[in-house]
Parts: structure tokens; sequence; C-alpha cells
């Protein structure tokens, strides 16, 4: 079959709407868009200001040493691509604590992204991601 | 059930102004309610570790919704300005309901 151009723009106008549906750097299966969702309410949310610390290497997926922080955040959340279940966790700082930051390990099923959102102080939405390459995945089964 | 104990690091003593580094652990499976049974193929239910909070005299300090994601004998790190000395509660709040807590005291340097 032979294109005409008038197709060949559909074409083209098709396709890149299908690689710009995934908005933000997701492109996950397991409902995280709508936990970030959930957790910002529909807020324009702003790359960079927060800092995941994860290795980039896991030997072991069942427990990954991971650190979030953000300056002046309220509350970060912690949300895994590659899990059955997005939520890791939802840290929240009260005035005593010194630092929005916080150390904890976790469980990742595979090589994956992890997203870290930051509610700020001043109301607004801050994240970051970074990929964990995971040599045996930690979810049992 | 393994007995479910926690442990806290806290340094003794601190100055007001103070910011110190506070490391909680508890012992606990974090069964996450997608495992099965390798034997007879049933899941395994959930049993987590929801909620954990730390506060100081009452102030919050932080405060930690869990998620099956988080590791078995969940461990948390975070750093508290100390206002003076005091009592750093902590609990942590099973599924079932339960609270484990252990409190521990600053006192003056």
């Amino acid at each position: 079959m032979e294109l005409t151009r008038r197709q060949a723009m559909i074409l083209g106008a098709g396709a890149a709407a299908a690689t710009a549906l995934p908005l933000p750097v997701l492109a996950e299966e397991n409902g995280a868009a709508d936990v970030i969702k959930a957790f910002t309410g529909g807020a324009e949310v702003k790359d960079g200001g927060v800092e995941i610390g994860a290795p980039e290497i896991a030997e072991n997926g069942n427990t990954v040493p991971v650190e979030v922080s953000a300056d002046g955040a309220a509350s970060i959340l912690l949300v895994s691509m590659g899990n059955p279940r997005p939520e890791v966790a939802t840290f929240n700082f009260g005035k005593l604590a010194a630092a929005s930051s916080a150390k904890t390990r976790i469980r990742l099923a595979g090589t994956q992204d992890l997203v870290a959102v930051a509610k700020l102080k001043d109301g607004s939405f801050a994240q970051a991601s970074r990929s964990v390459k995971v040599t045996i995945g930690g979810c049992g089964g | 059930m393994a007995k479910v104990k926690p442990r806290v690091k806290v340094p003794k003593k601190a100055k007001a102004g103070d910011v110190i580094t506070i490391k909680t652990l508890i012992s606990h499976p974090m069964e996450t309610g997608l495992r099965k049974d390798k034997k007879t193929g049933d899941l395994i239910p959930r049993k987590i570790i929801n909620k954990f909070v730390a506060t100081f005299e009452g102030e919050e300090v932080v405060n930690v919704a869990i998620d099956p994601a988080v590791s078995a004998n969940p461990y948390f790190e975070f750093d508290m300005t100390v206002p003076g000395p005091g009592t750093v509660r902590f609990e942590w709040t099973d599924d079932d309901g339960t609270v484990y807590d252990l409190e521990k005291t600053i006192k003056a340097a």
C-alpha cells in the first residue's frame, strides 16, 4: 500500500500523541500515577528539589536501603514503579524534625524506578526519580 | 509468631538546639498479603506495621505511613532538633490494631 501525504500526517500525529501520553516520566502499570495524583491532589509537580539516595545496584530486593530528602518538605511520598503495589511509604515531618529527610529499607520486586514526591511547606510539589537495578527481587512468591 | 521487639538508638544526653540522629528498628515480619503459602497455595494474609510515629513531649517529630513495600523489620532513621531535656516516644501501629511503644529520655548535657 502506498501512503498518501495526508495519511502519513495522520499516522505521524497519532504516534506523537501516543508517545506524549505518559506525561511525567512514568510509564507504569501498577497505578503509581494515581497514587501520586491522590497525594498531590492533581497539582502541578515540578522536577528537582528532592533527593533519593539508593544503591545503583541492589543485590537483594528484600531490603534496599533508601534515603529521601527534600529541603523544606512537609511530607515526602515514596512510590515504586515496578512493585505490584506502588505505595512504599509517606513521611510526614513535624516541627522538631531537624531535616526533611529519612532513611529506611524497602522491598523492590525488580529493577525499576523509584519516585519521591515532596509536598513543600508552601504547598507546591516537587519530585525526583531514580532507577535501581535489583539482582534478586524481593516480593516473595 | 516471633515476639515483636522495638529497638531505638537515641543519644542519652543532648543540649537544647542540638540535632540528633535517631535510629529505630522493630522486629516484625511485614507480611505483604501478596505472598503464597508454598504448600497450600493460599495467600498469607497481610500483616504489617502501617504507622510509625515519633513524638517528643507530645510534639510530633516524624510520622510515617507505611505500606507493604517496606522491608521486614522496618528501619527508620531521621534527625531531630532537641528543644531541651525530655522524653521521645515511639509508637508502631500494627494492622491488627496493636500498638508497640517505647520511650527514651534525653537528659540535658
